[in-house]
């Protein structure tokens, strides 16, 4: 059996045993909390750090102090700093993070498989090819679009983008209602590739501004938050992200089987639908504000799996918050680390999630059944 | 009551199951028996509403076709041949999913302690905090058999009688599970709901079932009770090789087997 050895007996998993009884509810919810705390800390930490000086806690005094309305204790350029640039920042990195890690888990959920991600598997290059033709065209060919939708052009972009990334994976990857893992991964690197080579076209086409701007954005970064991006893609993403609890029991019902789920009671092919949706809503919107930061739906869900099992009802709001402050905390490293410059984050996330993703690998070999 | 009327399904091109009709009662254990590649599987399968098919399908007189997914498992449970797991879940978590639509039927207060009690059931007490993928087959068998039963815990629920549609529950299964496996079928069945089997050992369907449908080729051979369906021409036809049907005298006279002598 293929899958015997995805929880086969290593020292890992006990990790998550449940103590005699097998439930492992409490302590996933202990770990929902200990998460939010950690997120907290999280966002308070990178709010504070940063290669200027701008002492966050003066303008925190002054919130808190209602100062800020009224004639400031702390001067003008500190607080641009903390409101207009570090404070949007974070934010972006809370929306961002949680989308990548609760994506990957719903994926996983729906292809049965740890594995699945989707920055592996092309929907974050087809949201990739949706942006950056709104970047390159927008001012010629796409203008009617753009002219239409004003700034909500790039995030709707690159969500279509996904989707039809996602829902031409799923096509070929089911056959009588099986999902093939192995077809999946060699599709997702197939379409990955086509997608890429379309977005290769777009950037021969491109004039200077429009290079620098894409080849930063590729590289994958939260360094362009701004209080606009975040009123066009957050409302798209907590909208994604608001509908995954309702996906939770589905998702786990669909680790039987789709058969089994459906003798369970489930509608399978609406949740399909609903997951799919939410999927490319949440990684097109975050990828065409931060473009491509990739392995947090792989590393985040994989984790949290090992310390409180794999009940989506506990782990896809775990993964919203352990998403959230692991990006965080390698966007902080990235703005610090060769500071005043800084690091695209999606250089981090590759360095870290690469190996990674080798090391679940070589333990589980036969989970991909290649 | 759960009827089928000139059913057919089709895989693919091909027609597995051809116009057959089927019928299980309320309060009878009917098992579906037959060669391999017979169609028995999947005729169970369009019961469950799992494979799209041709006819009529009812559950307690309502179109199968109708149902809502959350209505039909409200109706029925289903045990297949085999479950394979994608992720580590705990048994208790395994069993646990077979809570999922609410309609288990158990009092308010049971409700919690349900999955221990199912478990207990198909022997299997203690087993709660193991991984599903650690155990053995037949025990893994026996876990998908108390998530099934948690899901219709009350064979009658609102006056409305529930099926168990299990598909070959005993074929990973050492004798003495098989027992009580069978145990466990029969008395949902005596408590008012309806249990469909498919089973390979005639022995065991002779035992327990109070209605056979004998499938061959996609069709059905026979139907009815034990002893009108399991005799030596009908067997040998369908099997296609020698059979002879053995009785206990009545009245528990004791009774010598030859073959005991032919094997020393």
């Amino acid at each position: 059996m293929a899958d015997q050895s995805i929880a086969g007996p290593s020292g890992m998993n006990r990790l998550a045993r449940g103590g005699e009884d097998g439930d492992r509810a409490a302590r996933a919810r202990l770990a929902i909390v200990l998460l939010a705390v950690m997120l907290g800390a999280a966002m308070l930490f990178s709010l504070t750090s940063g290669a200027s000086d701008a002492s966050a806690w003066a303008v925190l005094r002054d919130w808190v102090s209602g100062a800020a309305a009224n004639g400031s204790a702390t001067d003008m350029r500190t607080r641009v700093i903390i409101q207009d640039i570090r404070l949007p920042r974070v934010l972006m990195g809370v929306l961002v993070g949680a989308s990548l890690a609760v994506s990957g888990a719903v994926m996983q959920g729906l292809f049965r498989n740890p594995l699945a991600d989707p920055g592996l598997i092309g929907i974050s290059a087809g949201a990739s090819l949706g942006a950056v033709a709104v970047i390159v065209l927008g001012a010629t060919m796409l203008a009617p679009v753009v002219a239409l939708l004003g700034p909500m052009t790039l995030p709707l972009a690159a969500f279509v983008g996904g989707l039809v990334a996602t829902l031409i994976l799923y096509r070929i990857a089911t056959r009588q209602g099986r999902t093939s893992v192995a077809t999946m991964l060699l599709a997702g690197i197939a379409l990955a590739a086509l997608a890429m080579a379309l977005t290769g076209v777009l950037v021969y086409m491109a004039d200077d501004r429009q290079l620098r701007d894409l080849t930063f954005w590729q590289l994958g970064s939260l360094a362009g938050a701004t209080w606009q991006k975040i009123g066009t893609a957050g409302p798209v993403i907590v909208a994604a992200l608001a509908a995954t609890p309702f996906l939770a029991r589905g998702l786990n019902a669909l680790a039987l089987g789709e058969a089994t789920a459906g003798h369970l009671g489930i509608p399978v092919q609406r949740l399909k639908y609903v997951a799919i949706v939410s999927v490319s809503a949440a990684v097109g919107a975050a990828v065409a504000v931060s473009g491509g930061i990739g392995f947090v739906g792989i590393v985040v869900p994989h984790l949290l799996r090992l310390a409180i099992g794999p009940d989506n009802r506990y782990l896809l709001p775990a993964s919203a918050l352990l998403g959230a402050a692991m990006l965080l905390v390698a966007d902080a490293v990235c703005r610090t680390i060769v500071a005043p410059a800084e690091l695209p984050i999606g250089i981090i996330t590759a360095a870290v999630g690469g190996p990674f993703f080798l090391w679940i690998l070589l333990r589980k070999r036969s989970i991909v059944d290649l | 009551m759960i009827e089928a009327k000139e059913v057919s399904v089709f895989i693919g091109r091909r027609r597995i199951v051809a116009d057959v009709a089927f019928t299980a009662r309320p309060g009878e254990v009917t098992a579906i028996v037959g060669p391999n590649g017979s169609g028995k599987t999947t005729l169970l399968k369009a019961l469950s509403g799992e494979l799209p098919y041709e006819g009529r399908i009812a559950v307690n007189g309502r179109d199968l076709v109708a149902m809502k997914p959350a209505e039909a498992a409200s109706l029925r449970a289903v045990l297949p041949q085999a479950t394979s797991l994608a992720f580590p879940f705990t048994v208790r978590e395994i069993v646990r999913l077979g809570l999922l639509g609410g309609r288990s039927g158990a009092l308010a207060g049971e409700s919690k302690r349900l999955p221990e009690r199912a478990l207990a059931k198909v022997d299997l007490d203690g087993f709660a905090g193991r991984f599903y993928q650690e155990l053995s087959g037949g025990e893994q068998q026996r876990v998908q058999l108390a998530r099934v039963l948690c899901q219709v815990w009350a064979p009658v629920l609102e006056g409305v009688p529930r099926y168990l549609l299990l598909d070959e529950p005993v074929s990973s299964l050492d004798i003495r599970h098989q027992l009580t496996i069978m145990d466990i079928a029969r008395d949902f069945a005596r408590r008012g709901g309806g249990v469909v089997a498919v089973l390979h050992d005639l022995n065991l369907t002779a035992m327990y079932a109070d209605r056979i449908q004998v499938m061959r080729g996609g069709r059905q051979a026979a139907s009815g009770a034990p002893q009108e369906v399991l005799v030596d021409p009908l067997l040998e036809k369908v099997f296609g090789c020698r059979l002879r049907v053995g009785a206990v005298p009545p009245g528990g006279a004791p009774f010598v087997l030859p073959q005991s002598a032919a094997a020393s």
